[in-house]
């Protein structure tokens, strides 16, 4: 079967790469860069719409707490600390949605926080 | 298809709902009449979830009263259990720690209500992940233990302390050495709060380190695990292991993944209390005694 996504190789890691690391991304190389905010109990955006086939680098900033961020059909997760921006990079291959989730409990609105990544040609 | 041998009932709040599942290695049935005795010569418990103490909301008009409901729901069984296993989420979540402590103790005045005396409790993340149990210990104890009773092994563990839902490697250390000291066909019945397995990761519902718990629990030949968070009853097998979810005691939620959003399902005034429960299993070495009944859920 196809691999349907392939994923960027920021560190010189084979698999999936979650980079986490200080600044703020830019639009470099082609890649799709969007900066999403994380905070009790949303993210933003929570709809994030991406190209196929063009790199994407999420740019996490979490305002308040360690909150998760999990595309479990992606196989894509990572924890988002405050006071750093945690970048997370894939391609995407395929068109389609993919749900995503907070998967660190922050609260009471914890079961709000989640959203989707829409795929597009 | 589940086997004859493998079979429990499972009792809805209000005596109104059967479903028959599998504790391996046990079993028992509903004979039809509701009568719980004489069907539990070996014994029987009962468990009961998320009970949420402190919810506000439209999806629970009534919550106030549910859980006191249940406590009497359940002291009004004809036989009862030889004991009863709160199974997390005993209090809804909130960020003031003082009132998370009135809530657990208001909870734990009200469960003393119960006849039976021999009560377990386990954390939900509700109560415990913002504070990694520090208010819950303070008040029921150890989050994770394993007890003996009656020849079954109980071990109750620990998914929700960490708010990354982790069993964390000294817990599965100490689940590795419990487990040491049992046969490979001991019966062994897992209690716990998150599914250990990957019901539905995209809402949250697993144990991110779950699947290390199972293959521990692997070996074991007769090994049952009854769990709660997802406010439904859900039957799942890993190879040769059980897992059952319970009914909440404060709003059902929709099937892992059938739609966006994991929002309560809303509450029926035609029908207080529809979609919760509890449940009782038993425990009884010769199935053959027993036949198996299937009831539909029925408001209590």
């Amino acid at each position: 079967m196809k691999t349907l996504w392939r994923v960027v190789l920021g560190v010189g890691l084979s698999g999936i790469c979650l980079g986490a690391a200080l600044g703020v991304g830019n639009d470099a190389g082609g890649e799709q860069v969007i900066r999403v905010t994380a905070q009790r109990f949303t993210f933003t955006p929570n709809e994030i719409v991406v190209k196929k086939g063009r790199p994407v680098v999420l740019e996490f900033s979490s305002l308040d707490f360690v909150h998760g961020f999990n595309i479990p059909s992606l196989k894509l997760r990572a924890d988002l600390p405050p006071g750093k921006i945690t970048r997370v990079r894939f391609t995407p291959d395929r068109a389609g949605e993919h749900p995503f989730v907070c998967d660190n409990f922050c609260g009471e609105g914890h079961e709000d926080m989640h959203g989707r990544i829409v795929v597009k040609e | 298809m589940m086997q004859r041998r493998d079979f429990l009932r499972l009792l809805g709040a209000g005596g109104g709902a059967v479903f028959a599942s599998g504790l391996a290695g046990r079993a028992m049935a509903d004979d039809g009449s509701n009568k719980m005795a004489g069907a539990y010569d070996d014994f029987y418990f009962v468990q009961m979830s998320d009970t949420h103490w402190g919810f506000k909301g439209p999806a629970n008009p009534d919550a106030a009263n549910t859980l006191k409901h249940a406590v009497a729901a359940v002291n009004a069984l004809k036989t009862q259990p030889d004991f009863i296993v709160f199974t997390g989420d005993l209090t809804h979540t909130t960020d003031d720690a003082q009132e998370r402590r009135r809530r657990l103790a208001e909870f734990r005045d009200i469960v003393s209500g119960l006849k039976v005396k021999n009560v377990r409790f386990m954390p939900g993340e509700h109560d415990a992940s913002l504070d990694n149990g520090a208010a819950y210990k303070e008040m029921f104890g150890e989050t994770h233990y394993a007890f003996d009773h009656k020849g079954v092994h109980f071990i109750a563990l620990d998914n929700v302390s960490d708010p990354g839902a982790r069993i964390g490697e000294a817990q599965l250390e100490w689940l590795k050495a419990d487990l040491s000291r049992q046969k490979k066909d001991a019966p062994i019945v897992v209690l716990t709060h998150r599914p250990l397995f990957d019901l539905a990761p995209q809402w949250d519902w697993a144990t991110r380190d779950g699947a290390q718990a199972i293959e521990l629990l692997m070996p074991y030949a007769n090994v049952t695990v009854f769990y709660g968070h997802i406010h439904q009853e859900h039957h799942h097998r890993t190879e040769h292991i059980a897992h059952h979810s319970a009914k909440s005691l404060i709003f059902p939620l929709p099937a892992p993944g059938s739609q966006a959003k994991r929002a309560p399902l809303p509450w029926d005034p035609a029908a207080p209390n529809k979609g919760l429960g509890f449940r009782e299993v038993g425990a009884e070495v010769d199935a053959s005694r027993y036949r198996i009944t299937e009831r539909p859920v029925s408001a209590g």
